[in-house]
C-alpha cells in the first residue's frame, strides 16, 4: 500500500473480480440465448450431485452452459467475499467498507433469485436475475473505480481530471452523463425483458419491422406473424406486447447513441481530447456504435446465440462505462456557485481547482 | 292409464333411445394459404451424439401437408361434452424421446390419462412441463430422465390445448399434448383424416385446432351411423 493509501493488489483484484462477473453475465447470456436455463431441473444441487462433483462426463448440450453459468457463479460469489474481507481489514474508508457489503448481499440475492428461476419455473424472477446482474457488475466496476490509483489521487486532493477551461456553465453535463446511463439502464431492462420471454425475435427484420417502419399489432397482424414463423427451437408464440417492446428498444437505442454522441463531442470539445472524460466518452461511443451493430446483427442472423450474448455483453460494458463516467464527472464537473479563492477552493474542493483561475472551483 | 301418462312414458323412451344412439364423425382437414417451408433443424446436426442418430437432416413440421393439402396434426375435438373422460382407466399415451425428438409431435388425451414418458435414446434429457391451465399448475414437472431411467408418468385434471412438453438438454425437442375432458377428440394422420367414435347423438360443436394456422369451428348434429365433417384450415393471410 502506497502513502495515499492505493492499494494496488487490492485494485488488481477489484478488476479481476469485475471481470469475471462479465464472463459470468456472458455465461448467463449464452444460457439464456440457448433457452436452457432449465436444462439442470434441480437447484443447489445438479442432478442429484453436489454441484462441484457433478462428472464433467455429463456436461452436455444445455447442461453445459447452465451447469459453467452456476460454477463461475459460485467464483464470482467468493471473490466477492475475499474482496470484502480485504477491504475490512486494508480500508480506512467507511463507506467503501458499506459498499463491499452492500455487494455481497445484492450477489447473495443474485444467487437466490436464479436458484428460484429454476426450482419456481417462473420467467419474470429470470428478468430479475438478468436486471439485478447488471447492478452488482456495476458495484463492482465502481469499487475497482474507487480503489484505482487515479481514485486515491482525488481522496488525496490531487487533480488527475483537471480541466483546462473554466467548468461554469458546464455542471450540468454530469446530469446529461448520468441521465444517459439511466436510459441505458432502461434500455437492458426492456432487453432482458424481451428476453427471459422466451419468445425468440418478435419482430424477424431490420431496419423495417414486418417490412414496415412500424409493424401493425392488431390480433389479426400477431396471428399471422405467428403463423409464419418457423421456430427451430422452443419459443412461445409472440404477442402485440412483445412487438412493441422491440419497437421501444429500437428507438430507445437510437435515443442512446444520438445522446452518446453527443456527450462525446461536448467533452472533446470542452475539455479536449486528451482528456479522461473525452477519452472514455469516446470509447462510451464506440461501444455504442458495436452494440447497435450487434443488435442488427443478432435479428439477421435468427438471434444465433453468440451473438445475442455478445450484445448482452456490449451493453453490460455500455452500462459500466455509461456508469464510470458518471462518478468522475460528478467529481470533475464541479458546478460554480459563488467566487471563492484559489486556496480556499483547494481546501474545500480538494480536487479539480482549475490552475490560474481564480474563482473557477468550488467545493461541493 | 291416462293419456298424460303415456306421453311422459313415450317421451322418456325417445330420451332414452336418443341417448342409446351414438355415431362416428368422420372427415378430413385441408390447408389452404401458403405455409412457411420447413426447415433443417441445424442444432441437431451440430450435436455430437444427436446428429448420429439421423440419416438425412432433421427439418421442422409445423405444417406436415401432403400433396392434396391435406393437413396432420390437427386434434379435432367434440365440444360440449364434459364429465364423460375414461381417462383414468384409459390405456396411456406413450410419449416417447428418441432420437433427440420427441414422438408424437402432436398428441391428445383425456382428462386423468396417464402420460407415460420414455427415454428410449442412449442420453440424458429433462422432462420439462408447465402447463397453463390453472387445474394443471400443480402437475408442473421439470425432472432429469437418464438413459434407461424408468418412464415418468404424469396426468392432467383439466381441459388445456397444447400443453407443451420439451427438453431444455435439447431445446429443438418439444411435443404438444392436448387435453380433453372426454374421449370424444381425434389427431389428424398424415392424409390428414380423422375419426371420432361413439359419439351420443345430439348437437355440438367440433373444433378443429392446428398449433399454427389457428382453429375452425362447425355446427354438426350426430345421429346413429356416420356423420361426415370436412374443414378447412388457413393459413393466416395478411
Amino acid at each position: 500500500m502506497t502513502k495515499n493509501g492505493y492499494n494496488k493488489p487490492l485494485h488488481q483484484f477489484a478488476v479481476a473480480t469485475a471481470l469475471s462477473t462479465l464472463a459470468l453475465i456472458a455465461l448467463g447470456g449464452l444460457v439464456t440465448s440457448h433457452g436452457v436455463g432449465m436444462s439442470v431441473p434441480d437447484w443447489p444441487t445438479t442432478y442429484g450431485y453436489n454441484m462441484f462433483l457433478f462428472p464433467i462426463s455429463k456436461w452436455v448440450g444445455g447442461i453445459f452452459y447452465e451447469h459453467t453459468h452456476r460454477l463461475l457463479a459460485s467464483v464470482v460469489g467468493l471473490l466477492t467475499i475475499v474482496q470484502l474481507v480485504w477491504i475490512f481489514l486494508q480500508e480506512k474508508r467507511v463507506w467503501l467498507k458499506w459498499y463491499a457489503v452492500g455487494s455481497l448481499v445484492l450477489v447473495s440475492m443474485q444467487g437466490l433469485l436464479g436458484g428460484l428461476r429454476v426450482v419456481l419455473s417462473k420467467d419474470e424472477i429470470g428478468v430479475f436475475h438478468a436486471i439485478f446482474a447488471q447492478l452488482f457488475f456495476l458495484m463492482l466496476c465502481s469499487v475497482a473505480l474507487f480503489t484505482s490509483r487515479k481514485w486515491m489521487e482525488i481522496e488525496e486532493g490531487k487533480k488527475p481530471f483537471a480541466i483546462e477551461s473554466g467548468v461554469s456553465g458546464k455542471a450540468f453535463w454530469r446530469w446529461i452523463f448520468l441521465g444517459v446511463t439511466v436510459l441505458i439502464f432502461a434500455q437492458l431492462i426492456v432487453g432482458a425483458t424481451m428476453r427471459h420471454q422466451h419468445a425468440g425475435l418478435a419482430i424477424p427484420d431490420f431496419p423495417l419491422a414486418y417490412h414496415k417502419v412500424w409493424p401493425d399489432t392488431d390480433s389479426a397482424s400477431i396471428a399471422f406473424y405467428n403463423s409464419q414463423r418457423v421456430e427451430l427451437e422452443d419459443a412461445n408464440p409472440i404477442t402485440a406486447f412483445q412487438v412493441r417492446l422491440q419497437m421501444a428498444h429500437r428507438l430507445m437505442a437510437f435515443s442512446i447513441l444520438m445522446l452518446v454522441s453527443l456527450c462525446s463531442w461536448f467533452s472533446r470539445k470542452s475539455f479536449g481530447s486528451r482528456h479522461p472524460l473525452a477519452r472514455i466518452s469516446l470509447i462510451w461511443l464506440g461501444l455504442l456504435f458495436l452494440q447497435v451493430i450487434l443488435g442488427a446483427v443478432t435479428i439477421w442472423s435468427n438471434k444465433a446465440a453468440d451473438i445475442a450474448t455478445g450484445h448482452v455483453v456490449v451493453g453490460a460494458l455500455s452500462l459500466a462505462v455509461g456508469e464510470l463516467l458518471t462518478i468522475i464527472a460528478f467529481r470533475a464537473l464541479i458546478p460554480n456557485p459563488v467566487s471563492q479563492t484559489v486556496s480556499e477552493n483547494r481546501e474545500v474542493a480538494g480536487v479539480f481547482s482549475i490552475p490560474g483561475k481564480v474563482g473557477q472551483v468550488t467545493g461541493n | 292409464m291416462t293419456n298424460h301418462n303415456r306421453f311422459i312414458i313415450m317421451g322418456a323412451m325417445a330420451l332414452g333411445l336418443q341417448s342409446a344412439l351414438a355415431g362416428d364423425i368422420t372427415g378430413t382437414i385441408t390447408l389452404s394459404g401458403t405455409a412457411p417451408e420447413a426447415q433443417i433443424i441445424d442444432q441437431i446436426s451440430s450435436d455430437p451424439k444427436c446428429s448420429t442418430m439421423h440419416a438425412e437432416p432433421v427439418k421442422t413440421k409445423f405444417y406436415v401437408v401432403d400433396a392434396d393439402k391435406h393437413l396432420a396434426d390437427v386434434v379435432v375435438v367434440v365440444r360440449g361434452i364434459t364429465g364423460k373422460s375414461t381417462g383414468a382407466s384409459a390405456a396411456p399415451l406413450v410419449l416417447d424421446q428418441k432420437a433427440c425428438l420427441y414422438t408424437p409431435y402432436i398428441a391428445a388425451v383425456q382428462t386423468g390419462q396417464k402420460i407415460q414418458i420414455k427415454n428410449s435414446d442412449d442420453l440424458l434429457h429433462n422432462v420439462d412441463v408447465q402447463p397453463a391451465a390453472d387445474g394443471n399448475k400443480p402437475s408442473m414437472m421439470n425432472k432429469a430422465q437418464m438413459s434407461g431411467a424408468a418412464d415418468l408418468v404424469i396426468s392432467f385434471p383439466a381441459e388445456e390445448n397444447f400443453l407443451k412438453f420439451k427438453c431444455d438438454v435439447h431445446p429443438w425437442m418439444f411435443s404438444y399434448v392436448t387435453v380433453v375432458d372426454s374421449p370424444y377428440f381425434a389427431v389428424t394422420g398424415k392424409d390428414g383424416s380423422f375419426k371420432i367414435s361413439g359419439v351420443p347423438a345430439g348437437k355440438y360443436t367440433v373444433e378443429a385446432l392446428h398449433r399454427k394456422a389457428g382453429k375452425v369451428a362447425k355446427e354438426i348434429e350426430v345421429k346413429d351411423g356416420d356423420t361426415k365433417l370436412d374443414f378447412e384450415l388457413q393459413v393466416p393471410a395478411k
